[in-house]
């Protein structure tokens, strides 16, 4: 069975987030457990924040891409505790957000405030416009030296 | 009806959650600037997050069919148990951040308390939400200073909003009998969430009242006018095509 859970890990591993596509669901830390039962294959996800409306579609995707892997019994499990932290996100993930233009969480800013590294030059010269931004998990930035607007994953 | 107190405290929490986050959900697209509009829909969307959260475990313990949808969409003003704060009209910018500030403040002490309650999804669900709701306080708590301690207009503002939501504050913390039977003490509460309040309004250069009247009855399903027409439009669509998804 060890097999089996590789392989759906693997599967698991191509499926991207819906509202950050560079990371997958597994940089984001929130698959929490696989597990095959009797043929069952039991995948236990956590939510970012409560209100993620990405939620759904991830566990649509999930049961999408195992059924055309050929799996047929497929559960996903919601787990709700310990509740999800940015500390569960992988050290590659971090690197593809930067690449893709947000600051990577950063532990220095667990109360987001000016200086969050700007992910186009690096300068450490920016201002915190807003700490809610596009979806939940992020603040808006601006950086004073190249004026890039960005967004910062904020720690959770 | 003979409702199990736990079933009963678990949709009051939701209650108190849906309609606060349907409320807030009317700034946007109105918003004063864009960023604002974007931090009071993101806290709306966090607010429904959690509603749906307590609504399924108020459905596994309520049983006989009942889904988060139902509860939410199916039930009448009478069985509606949040308090009468959040139900209130979302006035202007200072009402609305005034609100979540006393809000999310009362949410925040509720959820620390509620971490170490027996039912551990309870716990589970407070844990997973109180990182939340501390940006909301955080958040509010620096639009009340913004505002008091702003423009003569501004300032005004908050004081008006103070008068007009202070006295649906003392229902917070007066317990019913669910929140008793649940084994939860809101009473115990309250002199922390003052002491936050006074030293917020201080910095905010506005008065604490001193008056001590409370309007209760929303926690027990005695609504203001407010409620009813909010329900009408939250549940419009499930009430007039049952069951319709998109
Ligand atoms: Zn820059």
């Amino acid at each position: 069975m060890v097999d089996t859970t590789q392989a759906v890990y693997e599967i698991l591993s191509r499926i991207a987030d819906p509202e950050i596509p560079v990371l997958t669901i597994l940089d984001l830390g929130i698959v929490r457990n696989v597990e095959v039962k009797d043929q069952e294959v039991i995948v236990t996800i956590t939510s970012t924040y409560t209100g993620c409306p990405a939620m759904d579609m991830i566990a649509t995707q999930i049961r999408m891409e195992l059924a055309a892997a050929g799996y047929s019994s497929v559960r996903i499990e919601q787990s709700i505790r310990p509740a999800w932290t940015t500390d569960w996100m992988s050290e590659a993930g971090k690197e593809k957000l930067k690449e893709y233009g947000i600051a990577p969480p950063d532990k220095r800013f667990t109360i987001p405030e000016d200086g969050v590294a700007c992910p186009r030059c690096g300068s450490n010269n920016t201002r915190l416009v807003s700490e809610f931004g596009s979806t939940a998990c992020k603040a808006l930035y601006q950086c004073r030296d190249c004026q890039e607007p960005f967004d910062f994953f904020k720690c959770h | 009806m003979d409702v199990n107190p736990t079933t009963e405290f678990v949709l009051h929490l939701a209650d108190n959650a849906l309609i606060l986050g349907q409320r807030n959900a009317e700034w946007c697209g109105h918003g004063p600037v864009l960023e604002q509009d974007i931090a009071i829909s993101n806290i709306s969307l966090d607010l429904i997050g959690q509603a749906r959260s307590f609504y399924q475990y108020a459905a596994e313990l309520q049983g006989n069919g009942a889904t988060e949808d139902s509860l939410a969409y199916l039930r009448n003003e009478r069985q509606f148990r949040n308090c009468l704060l959040v139900e209130q009209p979302k006035g202007d910018w200072a009402t609305t951040t005034l609100r979540q500030f006393f809000f999310s403040t009362y949410q925040q002490l509720l959820f620390q308390q509620l971490l170490s309650h027996s039912d551990e999804r309870i716990a589970a669900i407070a844990e997973k939400t109180l990182k939340e709701v501390n940006y909301h306080v955080r958040w509010s708590s620096e639009w009340v200073i913004r505002l008091g301690d702003g423009t003569a207009e501004s300032h005004r503002r908050l004081e008006q909003a103070i008068q007009d939501l202070w006295l649906f504050t003392g229902e917070l913390f007066t317990s019913t009998h669910y929140e008793i039977e649940s084994g939860v003490d809101v009473a115990l509460l309250r002199s922390n969430w003052e002491e936050k309040i006074r030293s917020n309004f201080e910095e905010a250069s506005a008065e604490m009242p001193t008056n001590v009247f409370a309007r209760t009855g929303g926690k027990t399903g005695l609504h203001s006018e407010h409620l009813g027409f909010m329900l009408a439009e939250l549940q419009y669509l499930q009430r007039s095509f049952p069951g319709c998804e998109w």
